[in-house]
């Protein structure tokens, strides 16, 4: 058995077909950032545990340090890069802009692309909704009401209570 | 991570040939394995992949013999939101959406929630002693980092608790896990799924080596739909491990008075904890604070702190209370918001 085996997958990723020859062991996030040159996608904690890795596979928003490339073989993924068409910004990205929904930015690779997962899960009804599905993806600038304000803004749901909001260090909020 | 073989199976006997060799280990979501892996927790030799059993109809929530059956490689959050669940197990779908995050809820499969593994730093952390990672070395969280950590049915060796909360839910529910291995299929009363710790804290469940789940049974739950709830009390409001949780379910008549009940608890013991003795005393009575504290320190009897979790003994007993007190109003549905405070109340 070689444990150095290479296996040769292909992914479309961005609507681009790829090909690539990857070890056993290289996670997808490693994949997009190292030999896939896309590294609009953040590796954070790569423990699953902060949301920065976070892209859509197959639609759906999953932490891409917690799957290995090669368990992808086949798939469909979209990256940040894979957001705006031509130059015209997501609507979340336009959103994020307006609303100051980021500070450093690191996390808001994630957090977009989590964001696009959630409204394609259509289960949001409310901006508290939106929070409690958006726990996946954490901000250490606390940029969180900024955040949960663009995606309302693009769900076109809820109008926050900007005066009730106000500035919070903690989850707990109106 | 180490260097591992990888493999693809296409069906199930592919997958059992497969997992027969020492160090092989299945892997679907691996939202926990492979966070195992790169810690050096777990050193599998070869990853079997078998997620191409979904196409063998692993991957299927659905309705069986008037219960539920839950496919081992349904996807954690397919199942919360199945419109099945929602409707007929309102406490299992809340109980799931408890849990981690939608991105883990996304990738993370039913077989491999019942696998996953205790998140105790010092199982994590493998500069430190471990029982449950290295048999004999010792237990150095009982007179250490213990917030977390267990209260009920602990050993000598390991005070470890199991990380699940559908696991919690399946447990109140009386679900059965199904298993295929060289032998053939046998079914696990969800009760005798996972062990306590005793003397071999390295074991989680009573899963042979070898063996695959393949799916998940549940029974018809009707007369506990209306009254269910599932508390999840941590130290942030959501995405969280529990400090403690609770599942519970009644069947009430229409004068109050209690005609059947489940509570089972999370995050205070290395299995999902359950007193059914506890339960039958609430039968006849009517609903109400005196029967649920009585329920709860019959649930607690022989629970005992470790230095930082003393807390617990105190929280369990007020979060069954809040549970049972919150079910008796009315089954809230979860809609993504499993995690608010009891009865939508805000701090």
């Amino acid at each position: 058995m070689d444990l150095y085996q290479k296996y040769p997958i292909r992914l479309r990723i961005n609507e681009q077909d790829r090909e690539f020859d990857v070890e056993s062991w290289v996670t997808l996030l490693d994949l997009l950032r190292e030999r896939a040159g896309l590294t609009g996608t953040k590796k954070g904690c790569d423990h699953g545990q902060c949301g920065a890795c976070t892209v859509l596979v197959d639609g759906k928003r999953v932490n891409s340090c917690l799957t290995l490339a090669v368990m992808q073989n086949g798939h469909e993924v979209t990256t940040i890069e894979g957001m705006a068409k031509g130059n015209e910004l997501h609507p979340l990205q336009q959103a994020f802009i307006e609303q100051d929904a980021f500070q450093c930015g690191y996390c808001t690779p994630g957090q977009i692309c989590s964001a696009a997962g959630l409204i394609a899960e259509g289960q949001a009804r409310c901006r508290d909704d939106v929070r409690e599905l958006m726990s996946g993806n954490l901000c250490r600038c606390g940029a969180y009401p900024q955040i949960a304000r663009a995606v309302i803004q693009v769900m076109g749901i809820e109008e926050p209570d900007t005066k009730k909001e106000g500035f919070t260090t903690g989850a707990v909020l109106t | 991570m180490k260097p591992f073989a990888f493999s693809q199976p296409q069906d199930v006997d592919g997958v059992l040939a497969l997992l027969a060799s020492e160090g092989a280990r299945p892997v679907a979501g691996g939202t926990n394995l492979l966070d195992l892996m790169k810690e050096n927790v777990m050193s599998p030799t070869q990853l079997v992949d078998i997620n191409l059993l979904g196409k063998a109809g692993l991957d299927k929530v659905e309705e069986a013999d008037g219960g539920l059956r839950l496919g081992a490689l349904a996807r954690n959050a397919d199942t919360a939101y199945h419109a099945l669940v929602k409707e007929r197990y309102p406490l299992l779908s809340s109980a799931i959406l408890a849990g981690a995050s939608p991105q883990l809820r996304n990738m993370a499969t039913n077989g491999g929630n019942l696998l996953q593994r205790t998140r105790c730093v010092y199982f994590y952390d493998v500069g430190t002693p471990c029982n449950k990672r290295e048999p004999g070395t010792g237990c150095p969280a009982k007179h250490g980092v213990n917030r977390q950590l267990a209260i009920l049915g602990t050993s000598e060796q390991c005070i470890a608790t199991h990380p699940s909360d559908m696991c919690v839910a399946l447990r109140a529910l009386d679900a059965t896990v199904h298993v295929r291995g060289k032998g053939g299929e046998r079914a696990i009363p969800f009760a005798d799924f996972h062990r306590l710790p005793g003397d071999r804290p390295d074991l989680d469940s009573t899963l042979q080596p070898g063996e695959l789940i393949t799916h998940i049974t549940v029974p018809d739950a009707d007369r506990f739909r209306a009254h269910s709830a599932y508390i999840k009390v941590r130290d942030r409001l959501s995405y969280a491990f529990a400090l403690v949780s609770v599942a519970a379910a009644l069947d009430i008549d229409a004068g109050g008075t209690i005609r059947a009940a489940r509570i089972a608890l999370g995050g205070v013991a290395h299995k999902p904890w359950r007193v059914e003795e506890a339960e039958a005393a609430l039968v006849g009575k009517a609903t109400g604070e005196a029967a649920f504290e009585a329920a709860a320190e019959r649930i607690l009897q022989g629970a005992r702190g470790y230095g930082q979790n003393d807390f617990k003994l105190v929280l369990a007993r007020n979060a069954i209370v809040q549970a049972l007190t919150t079910a008796t109003r009315g089954t809230e549905h979860a809609q993504g918001k499993g995690n608010q405070q009891p009865n939508g109340e805000r701090p």
